[in-house]
């Protein structure tokens, strides 16, 4: 083991060390994970670039403001034990944050080594840590005094996990209500098992549990209890982290034929529901050779990455051009490497079908770009006379999810932006309710999980505040 | 987690005919907020697919709710090959939005094949709740009818109806005349998309309010894939959140005919490797 420590060198390297990943023409026939994570060598000599700053700025582009250099420093004293205990201080999903968070415009793009070259690869030294405490087993923190308040927290997905873990470590009771039959939200549901092996968010969940968190899978909070009811039930504060969950369609003729999925029900098939391992596992998909998908974000490619592993061919329809693409870059590259071509500046207009009522070919638009609208993005225009039809036979429409209304509707008194179906809340995630709090995607609408993980910290010491200078 | 599973176990199973099969679970939670209209989506299995069943019948002071299924796919197979005393992975629920049940006057209801069973649990609430109801049960053949005896209980009237005329009337054909001569203020229609296209049909010209429950493919079942989309009065509508329950004279029933048959071939792929290989499973204990 020490052996393979590196001496320190006087200059910095301006390259960061390269994760090895599979290569394209393998990783495209299977669903393992992509990226095959450092070894304690390539760990260390990353962990040698940081300069160890004075004033972090990286600390500062993390919205659950992880000690970067503290647990950077004991990587580099090989204290593994000592670093992930640094993180966990202030992330209960390293092992998540490591592998999907958009380091690249969060902590690394402070970086001051990235001013001279490549930034440290926090991300990559955060997923080593955490999937070397997978490995050597998990150190459970102590729990503070039992305060004696219950905290209800609805949906086990980032916000809401994050949340949990933080107030079962306060010394609250935590129970914490998923509507699906397994928990995780979009980690499980959403993010493919090759960006995201199911079976370390599954870890990561017995972890928060562990921590003492009473996790009950398979109740629908506005169903089966209502927030007012579970307040009048003796919980002393509720948080919501219901996610974005309702996908939105386009409303264009042809929209209901077979072959067209909402990117939802994709991913739910394939990810949470293991429709790629059909008929092994019971659930169906059926997918073309031919899929058209329509979005630019990080669920299209992962919608397009997915189908590209299925057998089929995969374009990518979106109506802006590749500046504005929202994925991650690191997508984008990673899904083209795999096969994936785009096609820019077009929107669908309508679908046709067979005999049989299953999609076949779609009706497109030329599109340029205007002036920026309220987005600040360049608006996508029409472009007359600029009519085109693709052959397709499966649709993968990845145009954005709003929130799930069921808790908007069932909770009297409970302020929700009539706009987007989002739960208005504070700078501390406090909603129009007394003792209700929200956070994650139900508040902001569809957007990353390290941000949904921020909400949730940051409503866990709101509701601490709360409950204990309460009466 | 495995603890909190064995809460769903099965407590009574019942042969309503030949593959119609009705299950009472243990499912306290459940039990005490279930309402007729909403249903359950069950998961038997680590690598079952999750399948909504409308609810029949629920006891709040037992803690059981009760689901009748049809013995036609690999996962209702499976389901039917279970036994007292098993225990399923999941029951989630309740979901969807409950009937509205009212004082209406004179309601018609009209249940086909399985959904019979909680065609009834909305006959018995609409009796109870001081309206005359009229039950019509129609079957395939005479063979696969069942709970005359239950609908007559909770019915003023009751009319039986097979598609060969194996027994009462052969078809459905006698509504027409019937609201000929009986005036009623709302009908619900239960059962195959078929069955509940026709009585919308007949229905219409008589204005009779038709309340229909749409069961289309679902995975999660609380608004998140959107495969049961429905079109409705030219709308998409989602019959998990929005439904299950939508006016019949404004749905649009071929669609929901094509859309159900979308993974027909996988469902029939499942159905036939779980006959041939079912034994070796050990669940074929029965």
């Amino acid at each position: 083991m020490a052996e393979t420590k590196p001496k320190p060198k006087p200059k910095i390297k301006k390259e960061a060390v390269e994760m090895p990943k599979q290569a394209p023409k393998d990783r495209v026939k299977n669903f393992n994970e992509v990226a095959l994570g450092y070894d304690e060598a390539q760990a260390l000599e990353e962990a040698n670039r940081c300069l160890q700053c004075v004033k972090p700025q990286c600390v500062s582009g993390c919205p659950v403001e992880v000690p970067i250099p503290e647990f950077i420093k004991c990587i580099r004293e090989q204290k593994y034990a000592e670093a992930i205990a640094k993180i966990k201080e202030k992330n209960a999903l390293p092992a998540v944050c490591g592998r999907v968070c958009p380091q690249e415009e969060q902590c690394q793009v402070n970086c001051v080594v990235g001013r001279i070259g490549e930034p440290v690869s926090i991300g990559r030294l955060e997923r080593y840590l955490a999937d070397w405490e997978r490995e050597h087993g998990f150190q459970i923190p102590e729990k503070a005094k039992p305060t004696g308040k219950r905290v209800a927290v609805v949906g086990a997905g980032p916000a809401g996990l994050t949340a949990a873990a933080d107030l079962v470590k306060m010394g609250h009771e935590v129970t914490m209500f998923e509507a699906l039959h397994l928990a995780g939200g979009v980690l499980v549901y959403g993010i493919p098992e090759f960006r995201l092996p199911k079976k370390i968010v599954q870890k990561e969940v017995n972890y928060i549990q562990k921590l003492g968190v009473d996790l009950r899978v398979g109740n629908l909070v506005g169903r089966i209890h209502t927030i007012p009811e579970l307040m009048e039930n003796g919980y002393d504060a509720v948080f919501i982290g219901s996610g974005a969950g309702l996908p939105q369609f386009m409303n264009i003729p042809g929209e209901n034929l077979g072959g067209i999925y909402s990117a939802n029900e994709f991913l739910i098939r394939v990810n949470l529901m293991k429709a790629f391992k059909f008929p092994d596992f019971d659930t169906p998909l059926r997918i073309g050779k031919h899929v058209v998908v329509i979005g630019g974000g990080n669920v299209a490619m992962d919608c397009a990455r997915s189908s590209m592993r299925l057998g089929a061919d995969v374009c990518l329809l979106y109506r802006r051009s590749r500046e504005e693409l929202p994925a991650r870059h690191e997508e984008i590259e990673n899904a083209e490497e795999e096969g994936l071509v785009c096609k820019f500046l077009a929107a669908p207009l309508r679908f046709n079908g067979d005999e049989k009522g299953w999609v076949k070919s779609m009706e497109c638009q030329a599109m340029e770009l205007g002036p920026p609208d309220a987005s600040g993005r360049r608006r996508p225009l029409p472009v007359k006379g600029s009519e085109f039809t693709m052959e397709t036979d499966t649709v993968i429409i990845a145009i954005g999810q709003t929130p799930n209304p069921i808790i908007q509707r069932t909770t009297e008194g409970l302020v929700v932006n009539p706009r987007h179906g989002t739960i208005i809340v504070d700078e501390n995630g406090k909603t129009s309710l007394e003792g209700v709090y929200a956070g994650g995607d139900v508040a902001t609408g569809a957007a990353t999980v390290i941000s949904a993980m921020g909400m949730g910290k940051n409503a866990a010491k709101a509701i601490n505040e709360y409950l204990m200078n309460k009466k | 987690m495995r603890r909190r599973n064995k809460l769903y176990k099965i407590v009574t199973k019942k042969e309503l005919a030949p593959k119609e099969m009705l299950f009472e679970i243990e499912a306290p939670d459940i039990a005490v907020k279930v309402q007729p209209g909403q249903f359950v989506i069950v998961v038997i299995g680590e690598k079952g697919e999750r399948i909504p069943l409308t609810i029949c019948g629920y006891d709040r002071a037992k803690g059981t709710v009760s689901f009748a299924f049809h013995e036609v796919g690999k996962t209702t197979k499976e389901l039917g090959n279970l036994c007292e005393g098993d225990c399923l992975e999941n029951v989630t629920g309740p979901l969807g939005n409950p009937s509205e049940i009212k004082n209406y006057g004179k309601v018609l209801c009209v249940g086909g094949s399985i959904m019979i069973a909680p065609l009834l649990l909305q006959a018995k609430a609409m009796k109870e709740t001081g309206n005359s109801v009229t039950t019509v049960l129609g079957a395939r053949i005479k063979d696969v009818l069942f709970m005359e005896d239950e609908a007559k209980a909770v019915s003023d009237k009751v009319y039986v109806a097979t598609d060969d005329g194996s027994e009462g009337y052969k078809g459905l054909d006698f509504l027409r005349d019937l609201l000929k001569t009986e005036k009623f203020d709302r009908c619900v229609a239960l059962g195959p998309v078929v069955m509940m296209k026709t009585v919308s049909e007949i229905t219409k010209p008589y204005g009779i309010p038709t309340i229909v429950t749409l069961t289309p493919l679902m995975v999660d079942g609380m608004g998140m894939c959107g495969v049961c989309r429905v079109t409705v009065a030219g709308k998409m509508q989602f019959a998990c959140v929005d439904g299950p329950e939508f006016d019949g004279h404004l749905v649009d029933f071929d669609e929901l005919v094509t859309r159900q048959r979308i993974f027909l071939p996988e469902e029939r792929l499942s159905s036939v490797l779980y006959e041939i290989g079912g034994c070796k499973c050990g669940r074929n204990k029965a």
